[in-house]
C-alpha cells in the first residue's frame, strides 16, 4: 500500500462517477462540504467539473483561517510588534489582512514572526531562547486544538514561563448550525469534515438529520473518498434514509478521540460568544484557555486592542462562507481580490473557497 | 452556473495576465520567491529604473554583440540555507546555476566570475570545501572561474556566505531561442523528476522534522542543451525551472508566447519520496525548485527525437514529454488531472519556502 495512489485511481473514480450519474435525477442538488480541506481537494483534482451539471458543491465555513475576523488579526499583529516577542504561527495565517497590514508585513517591518508546523515547535523555540517571550497563534477547529492543549500542558509541566498562547480555536458545530438556521440557504446534504470528526466523533452531527432532516456523510480527503461520500448521500436519498454515515472509516472512529477531547477539556473552555468572519457573532462557538492557565494566556499577558473591525464593504466573504454566493460571484473576486493581494480571508488560505477557485479555477467550459 | 459572469471574470484575468503592479513599501520575503511578487518588483521597480530594451526582455541572459560575435551574459546570487545540503553545496550550486542559464540561452561558456560576501567568523575549512566544490564543478563542465571579488562583513551582517556568479558565453550554433516563438501544437519536455532540490533543502534544514532520502538535482544541463540545439534546428526555447518550479516556468512561456499550455498530470515525473513529502507539507511538486532540470519546447514533429536525445544523456534518463502548447485559453497554464478533471496552474503567489538558492 502506498496510501495515496490507491485513493486517486482513475478507473475507480470513473466507476463512482457513473454510479453518481445513475442516481442523481434531474432536480438540482446542493451539497455542502463543510471542511476547507475538501474544497481544496475538489479543486485540486478537478472533481467539480466531473460531477453531473445538476449537482452543485457549496463550500462551507470549515477553513479556520477564513473565519478569523479582522479584529483578531489586528490583535495578533499588536502582540507580534511588542519588543522582544517571537511570534509563531501556522504559515497560512501570515498573509491574512488585518485592518492595517498582515503578519507578513509586520515581519517585513521588523517583527520577529516565524512559521511553525506545530505548537510543539513554538515550545522548542521557547526552551531554546528562555530570555525571549514566545507567543503561539493558536487557530483552527477541533483538529488543531488538541495539539495546542498538549503543548500547553507540556509548558506547564516544564514550568516554561516565556511561552504563551493567543487562543483563537473555534468549534465547527455552532457554525454549521448557524448556516442551517440561515434563511437564505437551501442544502440537500453535508459532506462532513473528516479530521474534525476524528477528534469529536460522529455523535455531535446527529442533530443535522434529526432536527434539520439533512443527511451527513463524514468523508476523507482523497478524490475517491469525496466521490464515494457523494454517492452515499445520493443512496440515502434514494433509500429514504437520513442519517450520519462514516465514509472515512480508516481514520474516524464513531466515538472520536477521547484522549484529545480530554486534554482540550482540561485546558480550554467555551467562550460565551465569538465573532466569525462573515457569519457574525455565534454563541459558544470558540475556545479560550481556562483561568488556571492564565500564566500562558497571551490575551491576559499582553494588552491587545480587541477592537471589532468591520469587513471591507466590497468583501462578500460572509456570503461565500454561507454558500449563498459562489466565489466568482463576489464583486471583487479576481479583480481587486487576488491571492497576492487578498481583501477577504477566503482568498488567503489555500483551503479558502476563493483562493482554491482562483488558483485551480473551473476551466471545464473553457477548455 | 452563471456563465456570462464567469466569462467576464476570465476576461479580466486574461487582461491582467502579465501585468504587475507594485503596491508594497518595503521588501518582503515574497519578493524573492520567483513568483508573482518577484515579477512585480522587477517589472514595477527594477526595469523602470534601469530602462533599456535588452533588460526589458526579462530573459535569464542578456545578448550582446561584439565585432559580429554574439555574446551572452548572465548573473545570479546565492544565499541558500543550509550551505551544505544532500547532493551539493552553495559552491557547486553557484556554478551550475550560472552554467544552466548560459546553456538554456544556447550559449557555450567562456568564463565565470565569482564574488563572495563572507561573515566574520566563518570557518575557513567550510570556505575551502565550498571553493573546492565550485572548482570541481567548473572542471567537469570545462569552464574556469577567471576573476572574482571578496568582501567580509561583521558578524550578523550576512548569514555565513553569499555568492554571486556571472557567466559570459558565446553562441556557437545559430538558432532563435525565444519564449515568443512557442506555437500551438508544440510539445514540452522535462529532463527528469521535478521538485528534488526544494524538497532536499527542506529536509536538510530539518525544521519540518522530516528525514528524507532525497538528493538535490543540482547539476549542469549543458550537455543536454548542446545536443538538442545541434540536432534539432527548430527548438523553440529552453528553460531551467528553478525558483517557482516548473509551473512558474511554464507560465512565463505561456505569457510571452500567448499560447495555452496543457500539462498531463500523469506524465509529470515525480519521485515517490518527493511526492510524499509534498503531500505532508501541502506543497505541489510543480511549484518546487529544481537546479538540474532542463525544460525544452520543440515542434511536435521533433518531440520524439528530442526525448531520445535527452534520454541518451546520463542526466536525462527519466525525461518525459509532459505538456503541450495550445491556442486557447490564451496565456493560461492548466493541468489535466489523472482523474480527467482540469485546473489552472497559476504562477506562484507569495513565498512558500525560504532561501532555496
Amino acid at each position: 500500500m502506498k496510501w495515496i495512489e490507491e485513493f486517486r485511481d482513475p478507473a475507480l473514480a470513473r466507476s463512482l462517477l457513473h454510479q453518481i450519474e445513475r442516481r442523481v435525477g434531474s432536480r438540482p442538488l446542493k451539497f455542502m462540504e463543510v471542511c476547507g480541506g475538501h474544497t481544496h481537494a475538489i479543486y485540486r483534482h478537478g472533481l467539480e467539473q466531473l460531477l453531473p451539471d445538476v449537482m452543485d458543491l457549496v463550500h462551507g465555513p470549515g477553513c479556520p483561517v477564513c473565519v478569523i475576523p479582522m479584529g483578531r488579526v489586528d490583535d495578533a499583529i499588536a502582540i507580534a510588534r511588542q519588543s522582544g516577542v517571537i511570534f509563531t504561527s501556522y504559515g497560512d495565517m501570515l498573509a491574512v489582512p488585518g485592518s492595517r497590514g498582515s503578519l507578513l508585513s509586520a515581519k517585513a517591518e521588523g517583527a520577529d514572526v516565524r512559521v511553525v508546523y506545530s505548537p510543539l515547535d513554538a515550545l522548542r523555540i521557547a526552551r531554546n531562547q528562555p530570555d525571549r517571550p514566545v507567543v503561539f497563534l493558536a487557530i483552527g477547529f477541533e483538529t488543531t486544538a488538541p495539539a495546542t492543549a498538549i503543548a500547553l500542558l507540556e509548558a506547564r509541566r516544564l514550568g516554561l514561563k516565556n511561552l504563551s498562547f493567543f487562543c483563537n480555536h473555534v468549534t465547527i458545530i455552532p457554525a454549521v448550525k448557524a448556516i442551517l438556521d440561515s434563511p437564505e440557504l437551501s442544502l440537500d446534504g453535508f459532506i462532513g469534515p473528516g479530521h474534525v470528526t476524528t477528534v469529536i466523533g460522529l455523535r455531535p452531527f446527529e442533530f443535522i438529520p434529526q432536527r434539520y432532516a439533512r443527511p451527513v456523510v463524514v468523508a476523507g480527503f482523497e478524490p475517491l473518498d469525496i466521490l464515494q461520500a457523494i454517492l452515499m448521500l445520493l443512496e440515502q436519498r434514494e433509500q429514504g434514509r437520513c442519517e450520519v454515515e462514516n465514509q472515512y472509516g480508516r481514520v474516524v472512529r464513531s466515538e472520536g478521540n477521547p484522549r484529545a477531547l480530554e486534554v482540550m477539556a482540561e485546558t480550554m473552555e467555551l467562550r460565551p460568544f465569538f465573532e466569525w468572519r462573515g457569519l457574525g457573532f455565534i454563541n459558544h462557538s470558540a475556545l479560550r484557555l481556562r483561568p488556571e492557565f492564565a500564566d500562558w494566556d497571551a490575551e491576559k499577558l499582553y494588552s491587545i486592542p480587541g477592537v471589532q473591525v468591520a469587513d471591507p464593504k466590497a468583501c462578500q466573504c460572509g456570503e461565500v462562507l454561507k454558500g449563498v454566493l459562489k466565489p466568482y460571484q463576489c464583486k471583487v473576486f479576481g479583480t481587486a481580490c487576488k491571492p497576492e493581494t487578498p481583501i477577504g480571508t477566503c482568498m488567503v488560505s489555500p483551503e479558502g473557497a476563493c483562493a482554491a477557485y482562483y488558483s485551480y479555477g473551473r476551466l471545464g467550459k473553457l477548455v | 452556473m452563471n456563465e456570462p459572469l464567469l466569462e467576464r471574470i476570465e476576461r479580466v484575468r486574461q487582461a491582467q495576465r502579465g501585468k504587475y503592479y507594485l503596491n508594497d513599501t518595503v521588501v518582503s520575503m515574497a519578493h524573492g520567491s520567483g513568483g508573482k511578487s518577484s515579477q512585480a518588483l522587477i517589472e514595477g521597480l527594477v526595469v523602470p529604473a534601469l530602462h533599456n530594451p535588452e533588460l526589458a526582455r526579462l530573459e535569464d541572459c542578456a545578448r550582446l554583440q561584439a565585432g559580429g560575435q554574439r555574446l551572452v551574459v548572465t548573473t545570479d546570487s546565492y544565499v541558500i540555507d543550509p550551505i551544505f545540503f544532500p547532493g551539493g553545496d552553495i559552491g557547486s550550486l553557484a556554478v551550475h546555476g550560472t552554467l544552466n542559464d548560459l546553456a538554456t540561452s544556447g550559449a557555450e561558456p567562456l568564463g565565470l566570475t565569482l564574488a563572495m560576501i563572507l561573515e566574520e567568523g566563518f570557518p575557513l575549512d567550510s570556505l575551502r570545501r565550498i571553493l573546492e566544490s565550485a572548482g570541481e564543478a567548473c572542471r567537469r563542465a570545462g569552464v574556469s572561474i577567471v576573476t572574482g571579488d571578496t568582501k567580509v562583513v561583521g558578524r550578523g551582517k550576512c548569514d555565513q556566505i553569499f555568492l554571486t556568479t556571472t557567466g559570459v558565453g558565446w553562441i556557437r550554433v545559430s538558432h532563435q531561442l525565444s519564449m515568443d516563438s512557442v506555437q500551438p501544437g508544440d510539445r514540452i519536455l522535462i529532463s527528469g523528476p521535478v521538485g528534488d532540490h526544494g524538497v532536499a533543502i527542506m529536509g536538510a534544514r530539518g525544521d519540518m522534522g522530516l528525514e528524507l532520502d532525497v538528493l538535490s538535482d543540482s547539476a549542469p544541463v549543458s550537455s543536454m542543451a548542446r545536443r538538442l540545439l545541434e540536432e534539432i534546428a527548430s527548438v523553440r526555447c529552453l528553460k531551467d525551472p528553478t525558483r517557482g518550479g516548473v509551473a512558474t516556468a511554464l507560465n512565463e512561456i505561456a505569457q510571452k508566447s500567448g499560447c495555452a499550455i496543457a500539462v498531463e498530470e500523469g506524465q509529470v515525473p515525480v519521485r515517490a519520496e518527493v511526492r510524499g513529502a509534498c503531500e505532508l507539507l501541502g506543497l505541489d511538486p510543480l511549484y518546487v525548485a529544481n537546479e538540474g532540470r532542463l525544460l525544452a519546447v520543440v515542434p511536435e514533429a521533433f518531440a520524439q527525437q528530442a526525448l531520445e536525445i535527452l534520454q541518451a544523456d546520463e542526466a536525462g534518463r527519466e525525461a518525459r514529454i509532459f505538456a503541450t502548447a495550445l491556442a486557447e485559453p490564451v496565456g493560461t497554464v492548466y493541468l489535466r488531472t489523472s482523474l480527467g478533471g482540469t485546473r489552472v496552474l497559476d504562477m506562484l503567489a507569495g513565498a512558500p519556502l525560504p532561501r532555496i538558492c
